[in-house]
C-alpha cells in the first residue's frame, strides 16, 4: 500500500541518491514505490536538493508515461495494445475489458479498484496477448482468461 | 547424484506460467534441484521444461501446472517418454536450423551464476581482449564487421574508434536496452537469460575505449531483466570482474543499471542520453555525436544490447568467423524475432541472408490463427508492412532499404487477412503522436494531423485528395523530423498505402452498410 505523504520521508528517499550522477529519474521511481504517485509537495523539495527549478522538475514527472500524479486504483491492469498484440486481437480484448470494468482506457472504476492503461509493448510479443497486471505479467490472453484475473481482484 | 530439472524464468515463459510449474515441481519432487533458466525462444513450446539426463538434456512442453503429477509419474526425472516430450531440444528444427553465437547460452545456463557462464565458455572473450590490448582488440571489432543491432546499423567498431581517439577525463559506456519496438525481445530475452554476456561486452568496450563507467539503460516494462542484471552486475563485481581493478587486469570500469520511464523514444540514443543524465528524454540535434560529447558531455559508446552481447564472441572466435557468416554489407549473425500472428513464434538468430519467406512461411509455420498471411511488419512500430510479393527479401540492411523497409531491431510481426491496413497505419501516426518527444514540429504535430487524415481516409471523405496529403506529411516527416521516430513512421503509413491500396479505397463495406 502506498504511504501517506510524508516530507520527511520524501527527503531522506532523495538523500540517499546523493552524489549518484543523473539522479532524478531513480529518485522519482523511489518516491513513486513510496508513495504511489509523485505527489505535487514532492516537486519543490527535489527543485531544492537537486539544485532545479520547480518548472524543470515537474517537465520531467509529466514527460514520462510512468509517472502519475495521483495514486492508481489499488490494481493496475496494464493490456499491452502494439502492434503484435493487434496482430493477435488485442483490440478486441481491450473493448472486452473496458466494457467489463465500465470504463475507458487510463482511468480508474469508482470504487478504486482497478486503473486500466495501456502500454506499449512488455516484449511479450510471440505470446501475445500481453498483459501485466500489478507488476505479473500474462501472455496468450482470451476474454475468459482475463475476466479470471479480474475475477480474483479485491 | 541429484536430479536436475531446468524451468525458464524467462517473462515469456513465466507469463504462460513457467512459475507456477517450477512451483509444481518443486512441490511434487521435493529432492530435485530445480535451476530457473532463460529461455531457448521457442515460444510456442513454453514453459519448455527439461531435465538433465546422462544422454543430455530432454525437454518436454508446452508443461501446465497440471501436467506435472503425470510427467513425474512417466519417469520425467529419467527422460521418460510421455506425449509432451520433445526430445533433445538441439534436435528441434526450429534450434537446429539456427547459427546461435550471440545466443549460445540463453535458455542453457543459469543467468545468475558466473561460475556456470565460465562453465560454458564465458570470460574468453574479455581474456582475449586484454591480452590483445586496447588497440588491437577494438580493430577486431571493426574487422568483424558487427553494425549496430539496435536498428540504425552503423558499424560499432566505427563508433568505438571515435571514442577512442577523442580525449575526455571520463568517458562512457552506455548499453540502449530501452527495447521499445512491438514484435521484438531479444534483449530481454538475453538481459534474463545470459546478462553476463552484456556485461562482458561492456567492459570489452570500456577497455577499448579507455571508458570507466558503464550505464545500461533498460525500460521499465522489463522488471525481470532488471532484476537479473541486478543481481549479475552485482555478482560480477563481487566476483572482481567490475571495479577498480576489472578481470583482475588493472582497469577500472563498474556498471550501473538504470531504468527508465515508459517513454518510447528514449530508445533514440540521444533522448536516452538526455534521460540517463535526469531531464525529459528529448532528442538532441547531431552533431555533437555521443562518440564526441555523449553523456555529461563526456566521450561515450553508445550501443544496443545485442550489439555489446555479440562482441566476446567475436573477441573470443577471432573477427574472421563473425565476417564470413551473412551477406553484402550485413556480416555476421542477426538474432530474429518472430512475433504477432504466427504459429512458431520466438528467437531465430541466423546468418544475413535468410528470406522473409522462409522466416514466416517455412520457419514461423505461418499465422497462429490458421487464416493467411496478410502482411509483415519487419522492424518494430517504425518499419514497413511488406505483403506476400516481397517475401523473397533477404534479411538484410541493404535489402530492406531498397524495398523501402528496415530490418531495424530483427522484429517481424505477422498479420492474417483479418488486418485493417488503413487502421495499422493510422496506429502508426497515433503511436508517433503518443511517444513524440515534442522537440521538433513534423513529428510533434504531423503525427497528430497524420492520424486525422487518415480518419477521414477510412470515412471516406474526399479520399484521393486526402492520399495525396498523407503522402505529402510523410515526405514532410521524413525529412524534416529530427530522429527515427518522426522520420520513420512514414514507412508503416507508406508501406500500407502502397501495398495495401484496397484498404484506402473509402468507408469499410460493414460500415457502408450500416
Amino acid at each position: 500500500m502506498p504511504e501517506d505523504w510524508d516530507a520527511d520521508r520524501a527527503a531522506a528517499v532523495i538523500a540517499a541518491h546523493a552524489g549518484r550522477e543523473g539522479a532524478l529519474l531513480p529518485i522519482l521511481h523511489d518516491l513513486q514505490a513510496a508513495f504511489g504517485c509523485i505527489p505535487p509537495q514532492a516537486i519543490r523539495l527535489l527543485a531544492e536538493a537537486l539544485n532545479l527549478s520547480r518548472a524543470e522538475v515537474h517537465g520531467v514527472v509529466s514527460f514520462y508515461h510512468d509517472f502519475r500524479e495521483h495514486p492508481p486504483g489499488r490494481h493496475v491492469l496494464k493490456l499491452c495494445q502494439a502492434e503484435a498484440c493487434q496482430s493477435m486481437g488485442c483490440r478486441d480484448l481491450a473493448g472486452h475489458v473496458g466494457a467489463r470494468l465500465g470504463i475507458d482506457m487510463g482511468a480508474t472504476t469508482p470504487d478504486g479498484r482497478v486503473t486500466l492503461e495501456a502500454v506499449y509493448c512488455l516484449g511479450l510479443c510471440a505470446t501475445a496477448p500481453s498483459a501485466m497486471l500489478d507488476g505479473r505479467v500474462v501472455g496468450r490472453l482470451t476474454p475468459a482468461r482475463v475476466d479470471a484475473l479480474l475475477e480474483g481482484l479485491a | 547424484m541429484i536430479p536436475r530439472l531446468y524451468v525458464p524464468g524467462d517473462a515469456a515463459a513465466v507469463a504462460v506460467g513457467a512459475d507456477e510449474v517450477a512451483a509444481a515441481l518443486r512441490r511434487n519432487a521435493p529432492d530435485v534441484a530445480v535451476v530457473r533458466t532463460g529461455s531457448r525462444g521457442l515460444f510456442w513450446l513454453e514453459p519448455l521444461i527439461e531435465v538433465a539426463t546422462p544422454q543430455g538434456r530432454i525437454g518436454y512442453g508446452p508443461v501446465a501446472r497440471a501436467d506435472v503429477p503425470g510427467l513425474l509419474a512417466a519417469g520425467l526425472l529419467d527422460g521418460g517418454a510421455h506425449p509432451l516430450r520433445l526430445g533433445p531440444p538441439e534436435s528441434l528444427p526450429f534450434l537446429q536450423r539456427q547459427t546461435r553465437l550471440t545466443f549460445a547460452r540463453c535458455g542453457i545456463v543459469d543467468p545468475r551464476s558466473l561460475d556456470d557462464y565460465r562453465a560454458h565458455g564465458g570470460g574468453k572473450g574479455l581474456a582475449r581482449a586484454i591480452a590483445l590490448g586496447p588497440a588491437a582488440a577494438l580493430e577486431e571489432v571493426v574487422q568483424s564487421g558487427l553494425r549496430g543491432r539496435g536498428g540504425a546499423g552503423f558499424p560499432t567498431g566505427i563508433k568505438w574508434r571515435t571514442v577512442a581517439a577523442t580525449a575526455g577525463a571520463r568517458k562512457y559506456v552506455v548499453c540502449n536496452a530501452d527495447e521499445g519496438d512491438s514484435g521484438t525481445f531479444s534483449d530481454r530475452m538475453i538481459m534474463e537469460g545470459d546478462p553476463f554476456v552484456l556485461i562482458e561486452g561492456m567492459a570489452i568496450a570500456g577497455f577499448a575505449v579507455g571508458a570507466t563507467q558503464g550505464y545500461i539503460y533498460v525500460r521499465s516494462e522489463y522488471p525481470h531483466a532488471i532484476a537479473t542484471l541486478e543481481a549479475a552486475v552485482a555478482a560480477a563485481r563481487a566476483a572482481g570482474w567490475l571495479g577498480d581493478n576489472a578481470a583482475d587486469c588493472g582497469f577500472a570500469f563498474d556498471i550501473e543499471v538504470r531504468v527508465g520511464a515508459g517513454a518510447y523514444v528514449c530508445g533514440e540514443e540521444t533522448a536516452l542520453l538526455d534521460s540517463l543524465e535526469g531531464r525529459r528524454g528529448q532528442v538532441r540535434a547531431k552533431p555533437p555525436l555521443p562518440a564526441h560529447a555523449g553523456l555529461f558531455g563526456r566521450p561515450t559508446v553508445i550501443n544496443n544490447v545485442i550489439s555489446l552481447a555479440s562482441v566476446p564472441v567475436i573477441l573470443a572466435e577471432g573477427a574472421a568467423r563473425y565476417r564470413d557468416l551473412g551477406m553484402g554489407r550485413s556480416r555476421g549473425t542477426m538474432p530474429i524475432q518472430l512475433a504477432g500472428n504466427i504459429r512458431h513464434g520466438g528467437l531465430f538468430e541466423a546468418a544475413f541472408g535468410v528470406t522473409l519467406g522462409e522466416l514466416v512461411d517455412d520457419i514461423g509455420g505461418g499465422t497462429a490463427s490458421g487464416r493467411p498471411v496478410r502482411a509483415v511488419q519487419v522492424g518494430g512500430p517504425l518499419g514497413a508492412y511488406f505483403p506476400r510479393a516481397l517475401f523473397d527479401t533477404p534479411f538484410d540492411y541493404e535489402a530492406f532499404a531498397a524495398r523501402d523497409g528496415l530490418i531495424g531491431h530483427g522484429g517481424v510481426v505477422v498479420f492474417d487477412d483479418t488486418v485493417d491496413m488503413a487502421e495499422q497505419a493510422r496506429f502508426a501516426m497515433e503511436f508517433c503522436a503518443i511517444e513524440s518527444c515534442g522537440k521538433c514540429t513534423p513529428c510533434r504535430i504531423g503525427s497528430t494531423r497524420g492520424a486525422e487524415v487518415i480518419g477521414r481516409i477510412m470515412r471516406g471523405d474526399n479520399v484521393a485528395a486526402n492520399r495525396a496529403l498523407v503522402a505529402d506529411l510523410c515526405d514532410t516527416m521524413k525529412f524534416g523530423s529530427l530522429c527515427a521516430l518522426g522520420g520513420f513512421t512514414p514507412y508503416p503509413v507508406m508501406s500500407a498505402m502502397t501495398h495495401f491500396p484496397e484498404d484506402f479505397a473509402g468507408p469499410r463495406i460493414a460500415a457502408a452498410a450500416e
